[in-house]
């Protein structure tokens, strides 16, 4: 029993591992967008710890996002170079090296991040928490606009195009895997007892605060590596690409999936990157279409459309536990 | 000294309308204990619904008159009361008693909806909004604009209203209980739901009137204008104790001034930043804002 999971991250892992081979012959366009989803799932799935598991609503995912493609754009572009010629090495094992330190870099950047947004911000709560967040987001914005270093508002051009579908999904398949992992762990009990109700977490012996800023710093690295990911697949980064309206996004992913519904979250990733293409005929309706479906959604069904399905898997697998957010 | 000064002056303007929105933010606060994030996309429609009836009047009204200029501004903000309070019907009522998060989230979604079919509607482009002929006048080596003056007097003229309305008539007292204590307030007989309807109307109605001032002063209006002044005054209704009236309207005006020195000095590109800067330093030392009162949290 204890294995399952682990069987299942490989398996997954492996399939991962031919993707590749199918890219080839795929259509460009077809990949970009397919980078996004895994991309967006795994922003998805590493907000959900926070706002879905922990019951921290923050609005600042797409700052982390920054500082970690910032950083891991930058790491391959300035130091990429300088370590293969030092290793005398340019096969493709030596670059994936250097994809994975930048990776590795950006995801510690935004994690940095987050343990210095997390720890003073995390003595508020709800709509407070909200705002702080997103203003923090909006900081690292401002300060990246204003670093000539990386560009400033002109944008910074990131050198090589890494990213492919191998990482993308298999990056995407860890991330969901670690999540489940850690909050299905008796550790990881201790998120679930914080968005359950605080100060009965906190009368049974848990450190909240200490929860709280390990599923900020969690999450913040998860982002991170996706916007290390982003950053290699777009190779270029703009400030204005990572304002608010992204975090909405992220935060619609999580609403819509169910919060603390790790599978209706990655459903809703797909969903929602893919919806915005299939609406490009009618793209000047596309945020309006949106924002009602946001509306409508929290007066209908408040816990996410994928609740029932989260709950069915819960009962086929024994995983996925949707939580209940009738109260607050 | 004189650059000072003028800077003092820029702010004070700025600061004047942030005061009118922060206003709405706080009221609403102080009633449903949520942050209507819809609430700067009133005031862009505010701007936009002035635009529309000065357009739209613009044979029967004597153009750039003071008296055209009053009914314009009154209609835009009956228009906005009336947005707002089919706003909370619509969007918040139905949510009263379910978690905030989904009232925050619901709040998000009002809030995008106006400004992208505010986009659809108006079209992204920035339109240019005259309501009075403005004028620069010099004093003492200051420059003045006239509609800077408009935005002085207008504001004050406004809170007094404020005060009066919410001081000394019946349905102000009512507002008060009600943010007091919900139950209380309606086992003594107080209509909950026309009042919480009452306070949005109001707080829509500043809305518009600072929209209107803020298009007096700034160049263009357009459908995302309302974002980064919404966020500004949330953060001044934060600064002066949210929920607390007065409070927001001295957060609005410390705030604007900062900010109008920031924009005159090196650090300009920064100007925007400092708003939140502000913010989290307020929530860290002293969360309940500068005139509230922190409030204990019982179990």
């Amino acid at each position: 029993m204890m294995n399952r999971p682990k069987t299942l991250l490989l398996v997954a892992l492996g399939c991962c591992a031919l993707l590749p081979l199918v890219g080839q012959r795929m259509n460009p366009y077809f990949l970009y967008v397919a980078y996004d989803v895994a991309i967006n799932i795994i922003l998805a799935v590493s907000l959900n710890l926070i706002n879905g598991y922990t019951g921290q609503f923050s609005l600042g995912h797409a700052g982390f996002m920054a500082a970690g493609a910032y950083t891991a754009g930058v790491a391959s572009t300035q130091l990429g170079p300088r370590l293969l010629s030092m290793m005398g090495a340019e096969g493709a094992l030596a670059h994936a090296g250097v994809f994975l330190l930048a990776l590795l870099l950006g995801g510690l950047a935004a994690a940095l991040t987050g343990l210095l947004v997390g720890i003073p911000s995390l003595r508020l709560k709800g709509d407070y928490l909200a705002i702080v967040t997103l203003g923090f987001g909006e900081i690292i914005r401002v300060i990246l606009q204003n670093t000539p270093a990386v560009g400033g508002s002109r944008g910074f051009s990131v050198a090589m195009g890494y990213t492919n579908l191998f990482w993308s999904f298999g990056l995407a398949v860890v991330t969901i895997y670690f999540v489940l992992t850690v909050v299905h762990s008796t550790y990881g009990r201790g998120f679930i007892a914080v968005h359950d109700d605080e100060v009965a977490a906190e009368a049974m012996g848990i450190n909240t605060t200490r929860y709280k800023v390990t599923a900020f710093v969690t999450g913040a690295f998860f982002a991170g590596i996706a916007g290390g990911l982003y950053a290699h697949s777009k190779q270029f980064l703009t400030p204005t690409g990572f304002d608010f309206i992204k975090s909405i996004e992220i935060v619609v992913m999580v609403i819509l999936g169910g919060m603390g519904n790790t599978f209706g979250v990655v459903l809703a990733a797909i969903l929602l990157t893919l919806l915005p293409e299939v609406l490009r005929p009618v793209a000047q309706y596309r945020m309006v279409l949106y924002s009602l479906m946001l509306i409508v959604l929290m007066l209908t069904c408040p816990q996410g459309l994928f609740a029932r399905i989260g709950s069915l898997l819960k009962r086929r697998f024994g995983t996925g536990a949707a939580l209940e957010d009738g109260r607050a | 000294m004189n650059e000072f000064l003028q800077q003092l002056l820029n702010g004070l303007a700025l600061g004047a309308i942030y005061a009118l929105i922060a206003l709405g933010y706080t009221m609403v606060y102080g009633v449903l204990r949520f942050i209507n994030f819809a609430h700067s996309d009133v005031f862009m429609v505010g701007a936009f619904a002035a635009y529309y009836i000065s357009n739209g009047l613009a044979r029967w009204l004597p153009p750039e008159s003071i008296p055209g200029a009053v009914i314009i501004m009154l209609l835009a903000m009956a228009v906005c009361a009336v947005l707002g309070v089919v706003v909370e019907k619509l969007a918040y009522r139905p949510l009263r008693d379910r978690s905030k998060l989904n009232v925050l989230i619901t709040a998000i979604g009002v809030s995008l909806f106006l400004e992208y079919s505010g986009q659809l509607l108006f079209g992204a482009d920035p339109k240019t909004f005259r309501l009075l002929p403005s004028r620069n006048v010099e004093l003492g080596g200051l420059v003045l604009n006239s509609n800077q003056l408009i935005v002085f007097g207008l504001t004050l003229v406004l809170l007094l209203a404020l005060r009066h309305i919410v001081m000394k008539t019946r349905i102000g007292t009512a507002m008060r209980a009600v943010s007091f204590n919900h139950q209380a307030a309606a086992l003594m007989g107080i209509n909950i739901d026309s009042v919480i309807s009452f306070t949005f109307a109001l707080g829509s109605a500043l809305a518009a009137a600072a929209g209107i001032l803020y298009a007096m002063n700034y160049p263009a209006i357009e459908p995302l204008m309302g974002v980064m002044p919404g966020l500004k005054a949330f953060v001044a209704a934060v600064l002066g104790g949210i929920g607390n009236i007065p409070g927001a309207a001295m957060g609005g005006v410390l705030l604007g001034m900062v900010e109008s020195f920031v924009r005159g000095s090196r650090y300009s590109t920064y100007a925007d930043a400092i708003a939140f800067a502000i913010l989290i330093l307020i929530l860290l030392f002293r969360p309940a804002g500068l005139l509230g009162k922190s409030v204990v949290e019982k179990v």
